[in-house]
């Protein structure tokens, strides 16, 4: 198939943060230095994310203050801003949602990831919204941040859980974010914080919102909450999305 | 011993310290139906229509006044299911009423611990504008009816439940780089 020179997609790829953050660039500066120099900023951002918030690293911040030796108001603002994301989303999902889970002996871990993925690259992608004349879509680990300055939409396809080959649905991005929570890639690694269980009625969740935050935190929120996942997704303003049920089946969620 | 002047002007400081409040509390209403948008004009008018429309007992200057009228969060079993006006050490959420402004839908929730407010949350605001209202609208998936290799259709990315950097390698978003880089 040819495609118009016009609608070539530059793109590139690179590991961070144990997950591959993929680019697709069209118009003025796709390969050009501005291009590598937007780029180069984006993977900056998201390494120094990683630095704060990793809970694989033992000299993040995010270490030091599960190991008791860094107080959470003496963290950088970051992390306050991050932690403020969590107790927002966890006010919203009736504590579905947590940045808080239950330790060994009872005594609550910091584990912000559900927050951190989504907000970091929403913040990263800044670098290449700046570039004049050029669209952008940039994924981390199949949650993205898309901008159209030319009109022409980006066409995100939504992955089958069940069969990652293939795509379930298609959703045109302009200006917005796509981001998708399930157990597909990694195993169940999302709980409810309320029960700990595993959500087991909601295969995965996809969340369409202007902001990459919003969209991350509703996904994860949505899938932990199970069976209520779609009707709760249903009452969030501002949010369209799809649920896939462990039985296959699926429901659109419109935005209210 | 206290002279009357001291006494007085202490009274003064207090009535000030009250007033104070009063007026951090409406600063508070005012940053909150200014959340998010473009237009700042009317902000007090759109704070003042707020408590009118809610039926606000007019107190104006008080913490309550800041969720006026608002009723317990149907069906979030948070609170005690009492109103909480009167009830200084409550704890619970409130939900204001969908409240229509010049510029669009606002609704807030408070969060209360013993009388107190500790999170207010907006549950519905005017987007920053029509035009992204109506992109964002327009943005609902699509389902794809029949197995769609991504051969057969344009697509530009794959969203996913979190690929790690092995699970990558199979995944159509692998394909999508690898078609795009060489």
């Amino acid at each position: 198939m040819t495609v118009p020179a016009a609608e070539r997609v530059a793109r590139r790829v690179e590991h961070v943060m144990g997950m591959p953050v993929s680019l697709a660039l069209r118009g003025l500066h796709t390969d050009d230095d501005e291009a590598d120099a937007a780029w180069a900023a984006v993977l900056a951002s998201l390494r120094e994310t990683d630095r704060v918030f990793s809970t694989y690293r033992d000299d993040s911040v995010v270490a030091a203050i599960r190991r008791g030796e860094l107080a959470v108001a003496d963290a950088p603002r970051d992390v306050a801003e991050v932690l403020a994301l969590g107790a927002r989303a966890a006010r919203a999902s009736d504590g579905a949602f947590s940045v808080w889970r239950p330790g060994p002996d009872a005594h609550p871990v910091l584990d912000p990831s559900g927050v951190v993925k989504g907000w970091a690259l929403e913040r990263a992608a800044a670098a290449l919204h700046a570039m004049p004349g050029t669209d952008s879509c940039v994924s981390a680990g199949g949650d993205m941040v898309c901008r159209s300055r030319s009109g022409q939409p980006w066409r995100v396809g939504i992955e089958d859980p069940h069969d990652p080959a293939r795509v379930l649905a298609t959703v045109e991005i302009t200006d917005g974010a796509v981001a998708t929570s399930g157990a597909a890639h990694r195993g169940p690694h999302v709980v409810d914080a309320r029960t700990g269980a595993v959500p087991g009625s909601v295969a995965q969740v996809t969340v369409v919102a202007a902001s990459l935050t919003d969209a991350d935190i509703d996904a994860t929120a949505a899938y932990a909450l199970g069976a209520r996942a779609a009707q709760w997704l249903g009452q969030r303003v501002g949010r369209s999305g799809l649920v896939v049920w462990a039985d296959g089946t699926t429901t659109t969620v419109t935005t209210t | 011993m206290v002279s009357p002047v001291t006494a007085r002007s202490r009274l003064d400081r207090g009535t000030r310290r009250i007033a104070l409040c009063g007026l951090t509390t409406l600063g508070a209403v005012v940053l909150l139906f200014s959340y998010r948008t473009s237009t700042s004009a009317e902000l007090p008018d759109a704070a003042g229509n707020a408590a009118a429309d809610a039926g606000s007992s007019g107190t104006g200057a008080t913490a309550a006044a800041a969720v006026p009228a608002a009723v317990p969060a149907a069906g979030s079993g948070a609170g005690s299911g009492e109103a909480p006006s009167g009830r200084p050490g409550w704890s619970g959420t409130v939900t204001g009423p969908v409240v229509q402004v010049k510029w669009g839908q606002v609704q807030v929730r408070a969060t209360l611990r013993q009388g107190r407010i500790t999170a207010v949350d907006v549950l519905r605001h005017p987007d920053e504008n029509a035009r992204d209202r109506q992109i964002n609208a327009a943005a609902v998936p699509q389902l794809v009816s029949e197995t769609l290799q991504v051969q057969s259709a344009r697509i530009d990315m794959v969203s996913g439940a979190t690929f790690t950097s092995t699970g990558y390698v199979q995944s159509l978003q692998a394909a999508l780089d690898r078609a795009g880089t060489t």
